[in-house]
């Protein structure tokens, strides 16, 4: 049943935000604290467990993949009701964030891959324990 | 006749949004493939169009809310809004495989540790620099330079006024659409070639849509790894954002 993948979502992310809400009251913050992040956490253990007894039937998880698959629809919705005239006002901020973010960024991509030891085995790499 | 039209939209608001941004998304894809040969991703110009047409509306109406101030499209204010967005971001998390994560080890996670913090104190630093010098502002603004998700997500959590949520926006846009174009240019450079160096790369440059456009314009092979971690950058950064990085601004700027 659909259904039951669209529900597990709802209730990982309602779980996930009530304990972002007692996470920002703990912190004494009137903030929801990664309420997002929480509940994102939460789905993939419910995968896992759900997975391993088996109880994650295709139906189920087509309901879920939906929304997954709906994200950048949302976004786009997200992005049209933006304060875009606002934001405007202050459009040297916005690009020199990101330009700064993404060299500095880059140059640490760069950095740590030239440490990666040369030409790896994917297949050794792959029964390196894990840590 | 126009009567009608308008009336069914306005009644059924948020059958009218899917109907919208289905055509914004297709009529990115065919500029995507046409105009730059895909280079820049469909997603990110129709993130653009929709910057584009809420700044048109908030120029018709004086409002705060884009597009969604017209009644004619007020149902994107329901499909944009933060329940809808949360639930769909939430359901990305479903496509992650922690086994195949874990292989990445140490690296992978220093590298998506980096790749908020980072992009994080650069935005937040840029922010300062331009007068937004209150701790709400300045974390907002840097969590957008961390992706076009956790700008919103941790400005919602921390009460961010609108114009600063746009702002942290076009942040995290900018910087997905730089790392789709940039990518395969500088792939010598950021010396993308084996599964854990795309891996690292997905840690460092954050967003989803950039990570992938980016990486499929380098290397086929290597999108999965990148895009990995990358799907946990929006969960790490919305767990960071709204409260260690909040803290810890709300710290050094003492308000």
């Amino acid at each position: 049943m659909i259904i039951y993948g669209t529900a597990l979502l709802a209730f990982c992310h309602l779980l996930g935000i009530i304990l972002g809400d007692l996470l920002g009251k703990a912190l004494g913050v009137k903030a929801n604290v990664g309420g997002v992040g929480i509940a994102m956490l939460l789905l993939i253990l419910a995968r896992l467990w759900l997975h391993r007894r088996g109880w994650l039937s295709a139906t189920s998880v087509s309901g879920v993949h939906f929304w997954g698959a709906l994200y950048i629809p949302v976004v786009v919705a997200m992005a049209a009701q933006q304060n875009v005239v606002a934001a405007l006002r202050g459009g040297p901020v916005a690009l020199l964030a990101a330009v700064g973010s993404v060299v500095l960024c880059g140059l640490f991509v760069s950095f740590i891959n030239r440490m990666e030891p040369e030409a790896p085995e994917p297949q050794t790499e792959a029964e390196t324990p894990l840590t | 006749m126009w009567e009608i039209i308008r009336k069914a939209a306005e009644q059924n608001g948020l059958v009218a949004a899917f109907a919208i941004v289905g055509v914004i998304i297709w009529f990115s894809g065919a500029i995507s493939r046409t105009l730059t040969f895909g280079r820049v991703h469909g997603s990110a110009i129709a993130i653009f169009i929709g910057l584009a047409l809420a700044y048109v509306g908030g120029k018709m109406t004086g409002g705060s809310k884009g597009l969604a101030d017209l009644a004619l499209f007020s149902g994107l204010g329901l499909m944009g809004g933060n329940m809808l967005r949360d639930f769909a971001i939430v359901a990305t998390a479903f496509e992650v495989q922690p086994a195949e994560a874990r292989r990445a080890g140490w690296i992978g996670a220093l590298a998506l540790l980096l790749g908020t913090i980072l992009p994080f104190i650069v935005g937040a630093c840029v922010a300062r620099a331009f007068g937004y010098s209150d701790a709400v502002s300045m974390t907002t603004i840097g969590a957008g330079a961390v992706t076009y998700i956790v700008g919103p997500v941790t400005g919602a959590a921390i009460g961010a006024s609108s114009d600063v949520m746009a702002l942290s926006i076009a942040t995290g846009v900018i910087k997905a659409i730089l790392v789709m174009v940039t990518t395969p240019l500088a792939a010598k450079f950021l010396r993308l070639k084996t599964p854990r160096s795309a891996m690292v790369f997905g840690g460092l440059a954050g967003t989803v849509s950039g990570v992938s456009a980016g990486l499929a314009a380098t290397d086929r092979k290597l999108v999965p790894y990148g895009a990995l971690v990358a799907t946990f950058h929006t969960g790490v950064g919305c767990l960071l954002g709204p409260s260690v990085l909040y803290f810890a601004v709300k710290y050094f700027v003492g308000a």
